[in-house]
């Protein structure tokens, strides 16, 4: 395996009397696509949290690119080459799709000019397969092409890492098999390392080469997605739901 | 890109009409037309901190109390260019905003409008607590007055300058992330926007343009600044003006900017109710119209009427 681009290292953060991510060791190896899974509450997103640095870790590192997070702003997580996309969107509605890639963009475009930096992010959108709604206001438009703005405002950021919080939620079947083929290309063609927080098991197991399994903030299982499946702890932590059928 | 020829044309008529406005109309009408172009600006630096960036303020009254000082306390002291001490203001204001709008990076919605408030409220006390430099109570008397005209030219010029320095500003980049900033600052940051960066400078901004305004409002008022001038009254009227433009679009300001300026003389000839008391009834009864139905304000009107014509 290559040597790996993020690592959480005794990765501890408690919300009070609950804790949320409790001794996670992680790591995502360069190149790779990473599935996080658990059921819900089992710390996946606050993982993300944590490494796009909304939350601080009480104890433990965050490593990326052999660099500790710990004392990364938020607003640098960027610039260091990681970009994220939300559970339940959070995109800028007022804003034209064209306009939200291009805020995407924003740390990746410093001294460009306007017209270069707009023809990047149509290449962008184009890249994702909404070129069509660029003009558009992102507020109004359905839910799988929201999600696809989203990820093409990660994009345009160009990140190393990129962090996908479900990105099939909502999405019909159709449009998940779709998305496996994206995520594939997207990796090869930009040389990415993903590592995606995701529900839905057809998804994980399609696209993932290793897969992470928490519950209550603990690590239960990791390894390739055919063992993880049979893993006994996964079964019962999902309580024989999707994984042991 | 065609949205841009038309915008251009009725830009240029405006233009245009107010080129021509001051030769046909009376020398008092040419200075209710200049109060327009005096709130244009205060309204337009509003909306970038309100409108654009999402960061409600109602204290640009106060802001125009230091800039409008600025220039009576210029003018009495040194004699100074008008011209100049509007520059002056623009820059004390800009300087004055950075600093209040760290301060309002820990604050938002209500408690960030009683903030301004106190601002609105505490600015205008400070000439009667500095009375021999600020003129107490009798305020500050430039060493020179205006003619009506030239304060119409300076308005409007004035309005031309700070709007063409507001569409370069919004335009791009720089504007892009004051509108993140406003709809999803959990994105921005995730986006490599700097939140602190870009909400003082939208403060700073804002402040410095109702800085312009309120030299502006000192020299309508015969080159006399006084503490009841700057009250918290004229701070709810910009704020009411921005909304009346509908906030975070340009084209809008204009009509906001008429609505606050002519209101007032127009309502105090309405029959019945309208008279020197009877003003301020007509004017919260209109303010209170407008909100209710035209919650997007002018700039929304005309988004509705272009997709009327489009269905």
């Amino acid at each position: 395996m290559a040597r790996g681009l993020l690592a959480l290292d005794h990765a501890r953060l408690r919300f009070g009397g609950i804790v949320a991510l409790d001794d996670v060791c992680l790591e995502v190896a360069e190149g790779s696509i990473v599935g996080l899974i658990g059921p819900n509450g089992a710390g996946k997103t606050t993982a993300f949290n944590a490494i796009t640095r909304l939350y601080r870790l009480d104890s433990g590192d965050i490593v990326f690119d052999g660099r500790s997070l710990r004392r990364v702003r938020p607003s640098r997580v960027i610039r260091l080459g990681i970009a994220r996309t939300f559970q339940n969107l959070e995109l800028f509605p007022n804003l034209t799709v064209l306009e939200n890639v291009l805020v995407g963009a924003h740390v990746a475009t410093r001294l460009q000019r306007e017209r270069e930096q707009k023809r990047h992010a149509l290449e962008t959108l184009d890249d994702v397969g909404i070129a069509e709604h660029a003009h558009r206001r992102a507020s109004g438009l359905p839910y799988g092409t929201l999600k696809r703005v989203e990820l093409a405002r990660a994009l345009a950021g160009r990140p190393r890492l990129l962090l996908l919080d479900e990105p099939a939620g909502g999405l019909n079947h159709e449009e998940v098999d779709e998305l496996v083929g994206l995520i594939r290309r997207l990796r090869d063609e930009r040389e990415l390392t993903i590592l995606l927080v995701e529900h839905h098991m057809r998804l994980v197991m399609e696209v993932c080469e290793h897969v992470h399994v928490l519950n209550f903030g603990r690590t239960i299982a990791a390894g390739v997605p055919a063992d993880v499946q049979r893993d006994p702890a996964v079964i019962e932590a999902y309580l024989g739901g999707e994984l042991a059928a | 890109m065609k949205a841009r020829i038309p915008a251009l044309a009725s830009l240029a008529a405006v233009a245009a009409l107010l080129c021509v406005l001051p030769f046909t109309l009376s020398d008092y009408n040419v200075s209710l037309v200049a109060q327009v172009g005096i709130f244009f600006v205060a309204v337009l630096g509003l909306n970038i901190l309100t409108g654009y960036t999402g960061q409600i303020s109602i204290g640009h009254g106060a802001f125009m109390a230091i800039g409008g000082y600025t220039t009576a306390v210029m003018s009495r002291d040194h004699n100074t260019n008008l011209v100049v001490t509007m520059v002056m203001a623009f820059a004390i204001c800009f300087v004055v905003g950075l600093l209040l709008g760290l301060p309002a990076l820990r604050l938002s919605g209500a408690y960030l409008a009683l903030a301004t408030f106190a601002l609105a409220v505490s600015v205008p006390l400070l000439p009667l607590q500095w009375s021999k430099f600020l003129g107490g109570r009798d305020g500050v008397q430039t060493a020179k007055t205006v003619s009506n005209v030239w304060l119409y030219g300076a308005a409007w010029a004035v309005s031309a300058i700070l709007f063409v320095l507001a569409w370069l500003i919004l335009r791009g980049r720089v504007g892009r992330a004051f509108r993140a900033v406003r709809d999803s600052e959990i994105a921005a940051v995730a986006s490599g926007i700097e939140l602190p960066v870009y909400k003082t400078l939208a403060f700073g901004i804002s402040a410095a343009y109702a800085g312009v305004a309120g030299s502006l409002f000192v020299l309508a008022t015969n080159g006399f600044a006084a503490p009841d001038e700057f009250g918290i009254v004229l701070s709810l009227k910009i704020l009411i003006g921005a909304a009346a433009a509908g906030l975070g679009t340009l084209w809008g300001v204009l009509v906001g900017a008429a609505f606050i300026a002519l209101l007032p003389t127009v309502s105090s000839s309405v029959p019945v109710i309208g008279s020197s008391h009877g003003q301020d009834v007509v004017f919260g009864a209109a303010v209170i119209l407008v909100m209710l139905l035209l919650p997007g304000g002018f700039a929304g009107l005309l988004t509705q009427l272009r997709r009327l014509k489009r269905a």
